[in-house]
């Protein structure tokens, strides 16, 4: 098994079909990429959220105890 | 015999816990294989006598398609696992499969139309293998698009588990249409049952190629289940113990 191309240049250039193929395997890559990181986007996303909300209910806990009867806001999700 | 495997299978939690350990080896095998695969195909594999370097494409091409098929499968048979014995982390499988097929179709369309001008001279044409191929992407999009059109998630979840079941028709279509309509694309170059009409220094990296898809498959597949879990058992009790840490920071 041996490197098929004299230089880097024709390998970069593949005889003509250079556009062709790297373009393929660039968009290919690209969209394999995206389908790694956007569920860990997801993940970090949904751990932000989560801890603000825990932080909203602790606060309103504490106005609660505080004995000091306000009008429930409603709580947007 | 006991069942308690089946219970435990279909718990969300048990899942997210199980699989922890596997993600990182699955990442790292995929990863390993594909570059191994795309160094070999892009570089080491010898040129097509026809069709010179343009055909170093089937490397991205054939194994996105494999999956891209393999993949609904995976998505209708988990949709009817849900349907039957509503388990509910076979619906969060079957939802978390259609956007990871709907990008591989998408690759192997993009890959075949690229391949397509330097080959036929064209990039697109109403051929049978990828009008079929077009429908199935469509089909993706619209379990996709179903599973999120209901107020009620397990309205949406039954839906695109029909659809999904549904849509199976055009799995065998798309296997077939290269010997029934045999217009413009080549038939299949790997076969079960007969020698693969394709020379070894060329059939190598392909297979390396195609077994890091399928390994990536399974690492992607996992994360999504996962962050989907999250999502849908964010008000359980193990997702808040889970989730502690971030609360308090």
């Amino acid at each position: 098994m041996q490197f098929q191309f004299d230089s880097f240049a024709s390998f970069i250039a593949m005889n003509g079909h250079g556009p062709y193929v790297w373009v393929s395997y660039v968009v290919a890559l690209l969209v394999l990429v995206a389908l790694v990181v956007q569920p860990l986007l997801r993940q970090r996303q949904l751990r932000r959220d989560f801890g603000r909300q825990m932080r909203q209910e602790e606060a309103r806990r504490r106005t609660a105890e505080e004995r000091q009867p306000q009008p429930e806001p409603t709580t947007a999700s | 015999m006991s069942w308690q495997w089946f219970h435990r299978l279909g718990s969300p939690r048990w899942f997210y816990q199980k699989t922890s350990a596997w993600l990182p080896w699955l990442g790292a095998a995929s990863v390993l294989l594909l570059s191994v695969g795309i160094v070999w195909g892009l570089g080491f594999a010898p040129q097509d006598a026809k069709q010179g370097n343009s055909y170093r494409i089937i490397y991205i091409h054939v194994p996105a398609a494999f999956l891209a098929l393999a993949g609904y499968y995976i998505m209708a048979f988990c949709g009817a696992i849900g349907l039957i014995w509503k388990m509910k982390l076979s619906f969060v499988v079957m939802r978390a499969a259609a956007p990871i097929g709907a990008a591989l179709t998408f690759i192997s369309l993009f890959t075949g139309a690229i391949w397509g001008k330097p080959t036929w001279g064209t990039y697109w044409v109403w051929d049978a293998r990828i009008t079929s191929m077009l429908i199935l992407f469509f089909l993706y999009l619209g379990v996709m698009a179903l599973s999120g059109a209901f107020s009620r998630e397990q309205s949406g979840d039954k839906a695109s588990a029909l659809l999904a079941l549904v849509g199976t028709v055009n799995i065998p279509i798309i296997y077939k249409s290269v010997d029934w309509w045999f217009t413009l694309h080549q038939p299949a170059t790997l076969k079960l049952t007969e020698a693969s009409t394709i020379d070894p220094s060329m059939f190598y990296p392909l297979i390396t190629m195609i077994a890091g898809f399928y390994l990536f498959y399974a690492w992607v597949l996992t994360l999504h289940t996962r962050s989907l879990i999250l999502q849908r058992e964010w008000r359980t009790q193990w997702v808040r113990e889970l989730f502690a840490p971030a609360a308090r920071a």
